[in-house]
């Protein structure tokens, strides 16, 4: 074990408050994108589910963590391309940058 | 080897706070998202060679399982509308709730007496509870949104039906947690089916109008679940990135809360609009009508003019139409800027997207804070399909369900144009006085074919 009893207690402070602070200053017109872009985040749920499926040993097993698999997969690169989809639009009127438009 | 991989852990964990600060302002937003796509890659990397993954058929569905839900999810991504955004952000959303449960069920499995503690075991069943309501949840959330699932649902004694089944669901969740890895499989399955049940019931009866901010909670939920299961799981990646989505999402979620005037308590556990809500002041004034070519021309010769946009404008594709109205103006020397309601789009930022997708530049949107006060020196103040967030009896009247919320002041201009596809009472169902005010005419007609018709109007000027 990396993370020993309190320690993880430690880490979870420190991180909801990270998250608390980036979150505090983002203006309003960010904030679908910004939640899109939370929710890829958390998509790192895959690296969990892989490493559960990893270690299965009973068909079962395998079959909930293969769903897993999916279900998180869908999560990290759905919310990739959406988000990056949304972000790609916002322009600015003082210099037209370029349009790398890959719809 | 094992060095490699908790180095790669702590870059990723590093990369998504630095990804997440970065969309924090729209010139970093775009680096910043692609910062926390590496970040993600080199993790799902690291983890093929990651000890405790074994087995050639594991490894044949892990690389099955990513293809297949990222295929769909790729494909699904780049082919959705973006006024569909919401549903497809609740849907990834619950997809990665379901992954989340999908580990607690894995962990409980396998879990023997000598293998595991009441603390992890709590941890793992705390975090499968949370996945998987935010898992149903988000596809109830999904489901209504896209419209497949038109009207809320109630019945008598609901709350009461949904706090037993809580309660019932915790009870078997703490006998999970301290059967000290002794778990009976018919315990485990009733646990897992009533935590779904419960996040379907739960969002059930809320209406459409809450639904972003249930989706921000259930996003937030999510991250709290994927972070509990890094706990479990002994991988700080997971911890970090999912505790810093929880917190953040919270955050998020009252904000959005709050730019709507509806308490989280009460989105959850009450109805809207369900009674009248309150006397109806008597209505003073009539409404008086105005055409296309009309409201054109006054555009074209005044000073400043604030466009206010809604959902509605959104539906019916008019935004493309608007900026090329908007440029006209621009040419002509008309200083023109959008006002956006927190809650004009479905979502908090949601029209600033589909204004973004037409091509308007983000610095001549305002928000509500940043242009309130400038109502006045406006000549002209064009509401497109907006209506409850100009509807200036949120100001006014006490007994109305909207009074509280705040608002855009477009009565306060000197000429109001309303367009709108016909008369009746918007999305909450109160009448709008603003239709009735003096200085407020009244452009009907299908948001599209009106700013078509804006368009030509001022073209035809020369």
């Amino acid at each position: 074990m990396i993370i020993e009893g309190f320690i993880a207690l430690y880490i979870f402070m420190l991180a909801a408050f990270t998250g608390y602070e980036i979150i505090s200053k983002v203006p309003v017109i960010l904030h679908t994108p910004l939640m899109s872009g939370s929710n890829f985040v958390h998509g790192i749920v895959l690296v969990g589910t892989m490493v559960a499926l990893g270690h299965a040993t009973t068909p079962l097993e395998q079959a909930i963590g293969f769903v897993a698999v999916i279900l998180a997969a869908g999560n990290a690169v759905g919310g990739y391309v959406v988000t990056e989809r949304m972000l790609e639009m916002f322009k600015t009127s003082k210099k037209d940058d370029k349009k790398g438009d890959n719809a | 080897m094992s060095l490699i991989i908790n180095l790669a852990y702590f870059a990723a964990a590093v990369l998504f706070i630095v990804g997440l600060k970065q969309m924090s302002s729209p010139t970093t937003a775009r680096p910043g998202i692609m910062w926390a796509g590496v970040g993600m890659v080199l993790a799902t990397l690291v983890t093929f060679v990651h000890p405790e993954v074994s087995g050639g058929v594991n490894y044949t569905l892990i690389v099955l399982g990513i293809v297949i839900g990222g295929g769909l999810a790729w494909w699904s991504g780049k082919k959705v509308a973006m006024t569909d955004m919401p549903q497809m952000i609740a849907l990834y959303n619950g997809m990665g709730g379901g992954a989340a449960a999908g580990i607690g069920a894995i962990y409980l499995l396998q879990a023997t007496p000598e293998t595991v503690s009441n603390t992890g075991l709590a941890i793992a069943t705390t975090g499968s509870l949370i996945g998987s309501v935010a898992f149903s949840g988000s596809l109830v959330a999904y489901a209504k949104l896209q419209g497949l699932m038109k009207k809320t649902f109630h019945f008598p004694g609901q709350q009461v039906v949904n706090i037993a089944i809580f309660a019932i669901t915790v009870i078997l969740g703490f006998m999970l947690a301290t059967g000290g890895g002794e778990i009976g499989s018919a315990t485990l399955l009733l646990f897992f089916i009533l935590s779904l049940a419960f996040g379907i019931l739960m969002t059930l009866p809320i209406g459409g109008a809450d639904m972003p901010v249930v989706i921000s909670l259930y996003n937030a939920l999510t991250g709290l679940a994927v972070g509990l299961k890094g706990i479990v799981l002994d991988n700080p990646a997971l911890m970090i990135a999912g505790i810093v989505v929880g917190a953040a999402g919270t955050l998020l979620t009252q904000l959005m809360a709050k730019a709507m005037n509806r308490p989280i308590k009460n989105i959850l556990f009450s109805q809207f609009g369900g009674s009248s809500g309150g006397a109806e002041e008597a209505i003073e004034g009539t409404m008086k009508e105005i055409q296309a070519n009309d409201a054109g021309i006054m555009m074209a010769f005044a000073e400043k003019v604030i466009i206010v946009p809604g959902y509605g404008m959104a539906v019916a594709q008019a935004q493309h139409k608007i900026w090329e109205f908007t440029q006209l103006l621009q040419k002509r020397g008309v200083d023109v800027k959008f006002a956006i309601h927190p809650v004009a789009g479905r979502m908090p930022g949601h029209m600033n997207v589909l204004l973004a997708e037409a091509g308007v530049p983000y610095d001549i949107i305002f928000d509500l804070d940043e242009i309130n006060e400038e109502f006045k020196t406006a000549d002209v103040a064009m509401v497109i399909g907006a209506n409850d967030v100009v509807n200036p009896v949120a100001r006014t009247n006490p007994d109305s369900p909207i009074y509280g919320m705040p608002i855009l002041n477009a009565d306060q201009a000197h000429n109001v144009i309303c367009v709108k596809r016909g008369k009746g009472s918007g999305f909450s169902g109160i009448e709008n006085h603003l239709f009735y005010a003096d200085n407020n005419q009244m452009l009907y007609g299908d948001g599209q074919k009106v700013a078509a018709e804006l368009v030509a109007s001022v073209k035809a000027l020369g």
